[in-house]
């Protein structure tokens, strides 16, 4: 026992570990960000997968053409928020069931970049490090936090942006509207399905950034099971934050920290079950899911396509 | 306001009919239509020639020696995972981890094969009774997650695939568990043993072709599946369930446990199609990494295709295994064979197309109609 937890302590304590668990965090974050935009307007965005994946994609490919990393983001949220629009549009403007039209979409992405890798491939590549002075010297989370590739300070931006579009905008306003009673929103004028539709674009982009930067900031090459359910984890950081911006980012940072403990234990020379690691992140999402879920109230209308005249 | 929905104008859509029957059959011409050109597009953007790739294909799929019974062999476990998906969607659940379920069984079925010894038949039914309990009760943990605690099911299937990808390497490595410890084994890559001839399906030869009684087998589900929805209570009961939870809750349908029902039930589909893959010779009878090989979620897609109609799902499924066989062909075209996956999904999402147009039309000619007989 004293020495799992010693092996635990010298996880926990390992610079590398917290560095990665950032990087990890991070790309979850991008996903689950605008997975809690689309979620607040009442979609469960299966479709985050798809825009992950093609953002990936997109962004690898752009990368490769134009060796900049700026245009390879760019495309990636270009890609990612393609997919979104394929997805909002099926399932609210022409009333397409949501999770047949996520998982039929998340197959079609999932074969194009199987197809698209395999006749054109791609060659990935990786931002360079940028460290902050002063705020990297900090201990422990500083080099975490401070000393990443620089696409990751995207997201330090994205956050509060995040956080004023949905709570101080008429447009979030509305958006959060449409989640939580789309009747009382239609009737005082708000177009629902529009601003659902329009979240998923929001949620989209966020993802195809998201995925981009899976490549271009941390990974460095692209492979079709690079995203590999992470989407779903997304949703579930956006469950366990109940809904609020705060929370779904400490989710983001808890399960990017599974899958960066997962990546250190064996680089630190302990000798654990590979297939144990492999399944922790997803092992650890589901118990979490399973503790947490019934703790918040969700958005009042999540899920519940809006139809004017039918409830 | 008042309270409840204006109801359809059923006698209105009786009339029209024959035109609407029309109307639809073009709908769904356009969409497939749509689907084919863009996928021949996609194969002509990559510089080949698309009429090729459908000869090979149609060559892989049905026209070369031995290949339909090859074709039949892929749909049977196709067919089932689609019958599975078709009872949860009936009844308003979406599992979506097929592929982690199918796994589960072949794994069960693996166990009884490989580590029991006793009379082949016995073995052979009861690892295809296990493999879909096992099957079931893997879709169950999503079950209780969904009706003890609010998981959606979407999400908690779904994760449970990749647990399941672990499980299955987990015992495929492992000495006392199902790793093949024979010296003089085939190759060097880390699977079970082989199920023992005897603890195999029977095959029949039709015409040259190689014909398992699995196929037979899935068809009588199908059969099945198509009565005890349309026939009987429980059906019944699925299906009010999934149309209107509210009304089959006040008509006395426990919504947890019919639900929870409907969950096993599409999980011991998946776990039955992973234990009759095996059975049938899959990867020469072993368990591997990639046993399931995508089949799960073909399964999906053709529920989805066949509109939850169980009956349908036999055709879509032979010609989603068609399109898989076929591929097997495209080397010699050039064309990488993932092309399929993006035929498949596209041919998916069209169909998902013409249903919902037709719902809006629906939605307008209601609203044309209310605002006729009661002006605001």
């Amino acid at each position: 026992m004293s020495d799992v937890l010693g092996a635990l302590g010298d996880v926990f304590t390992s610079p590398a570990m917290y560095g990665s668990a950032v990087r990890l965090g991070v790309f979850l974050a991008f996903a689950a960000l605008g997975e809690l935009v689309a979620e607040k307007a009442g979609t469960i965005n299966i479709s985050v997968e798809g825009s992950l994946l093609a953002g990936a994609l997109g962004g690898t490919v752009a990368f490769d053409l134009s060796g900049s990393t700026v245009l390879g983001l760019a495309a990636g949220a270009v890609a990612g928020v393609s997919v979104a629009m394929l997805a909002a549009n099926m399932s609210h403007r022409l009333t397409a069931d949501q999770f047949v039209v996520g998982i039929t979409v998340n197959v079609l992405v999932l074969g194009l970049a199987g197809f698209l890798d395999a006749t054109v491939s791609p060659l990935g590549g990786r931002a360079g490090v940028v460290t902050v002075p002063f705020l990297s010297e900090i201990p422990v989370i500083g080099p975490a936090l401070f000393s990443q590739t620089w696409p990751t300070y995207l997201l330090y931006g994205l956050v509060p942006l995040t956080w004023w579009i949905l709570y101080r905008t008429r447009w979030g306003l509305e958006v959060r509207s449409a989640g939580e009673n789309p009747q009382a929103a239609d009737v005082s004028g708000v177009d629902v399905n529009r601003r659902r539709r329009q979240a998923i674009y929001y949620g989209g982009s966020l993802a195809g950034l998201g995925g981009a930067f899976l490549i271009l900031g941390q990974v460095g090459s692209f492979d079709v099971g690079v995203v590999g359910g992470r989407g779903f984890i997304a949703i579930a950081a956006v469950y366990f934050g109940g809904w609020t911006l705060r929370g779904t980012l400490v989710g983001a940072l808890l399960f990017g920290m599974a899958d960066a403990f997962r990546l250190a234990v064996p680089v630190l020379g302990y000798q654990v079950n590979a297939q144990l690691l492999a399944a922790l992140p997803y092992l650890l999402t589901l118990v979490v899911m399973y503790f947490i879920t019934k703790r918040f109230v969700q958005p009042a209308a999540l899920a519940r396509p809006f139809v004017r005249g039918l409830r | 306001m008042s309270n409840d929905p204006p109801a359809l104008p059923t006698d209105a859509r009786g009339l029209a009919l024959g035109d609407r029957g029309l109307y639809m059959l073009l709908l769904y011409g356009v969409s497939v239509g749509f689907a084919l050109v863009i996928s021949a597009g996609l194969v002509a953007v990559t510089g080949h020639a698309w009429g090729s790739v459908a000869g090979a294909l149609a060559d892989g799929a049905f026209l070369a020696p031995g290949r339909w019974g090859q074709t039949l062999a892929v749909a049977t476990p196709i067919l089932l995972v689609a019958l599975g998906m078709v009872v949860g969607v009936r009844a308003g659940f979406f599992n979506i981890g097929q592929e982690g379920q199918l796994l589960m069984g072949a794994l069960a079925m693996a166990l009884m094969g490989t580590r029991l010894t006793g009379p082949g038949p016995f073995l052979l039914v009861g690892g295809l009774a296990a493999g879909a309990v096992a099957g079931g009760v893997y879709a169950g943990v999503a079950a209780v997650m969904r009706f003890r605690r609010g998981v959606p099911e979407v999400i908690s299937t779904l994760l449970l695939v990749f647990v399941a990808f672990q499980i299955v390497g987990f015992a495929i490595t492992t000495d006392w568990f199902l790793r093949d410890l024979d010296p003089n084994r085939p190759s060097q890559a880390v699977t079970s043993a082989a199920l023992p001839g005897s603890v195999r399906l029977p095959v029949m030869t039709v015409w040259g072709n190689e014909v398992t009684i699995g196929f037979l087998l899935a068809l009588l589900v199908a059969g099945l599946a198509a009565f005890v929805l349309a026939r009987t209570v429980f059906g019944f009961k699925l299906r009010l369930l999934g149309s209107n939870p509210k009304v089959a809750q006040q008509a006395g349908v426990s919504f947890g446990r019919a639900g929870a029902t409907a969950l096993f039930i599409s999980g011991a589909a998946a776990g039955l199609a992973g234990a009759l893959m095996l059975a049938a010779g899959a990867s020469s009878a072993r368990l591997t990494a990639g046993f399931s090989n995508e089949i799960g979620w073909q399964g999906l897609l053709v529920a989805l295709v066949a509109r939850n109609r169980p009956l349908l799902c036999i055709p879509v499924a032979v010609l989603f295994a068609a399109l898989r066989t076929g591929s097997g062909f495209l080397a010699a075209t050039g064309v990488d064979r993932t092309v399929v996956d993006v035929v498949q999904a596209l041919l998916v999402l069209a169909l998902l197309v013409p249903p919902a147009v037709e719902f809006i039309r629906d939605r307008r000619r209601v609203s044309i109609a209310a605002q006729a007989t009661e002006p605001a």
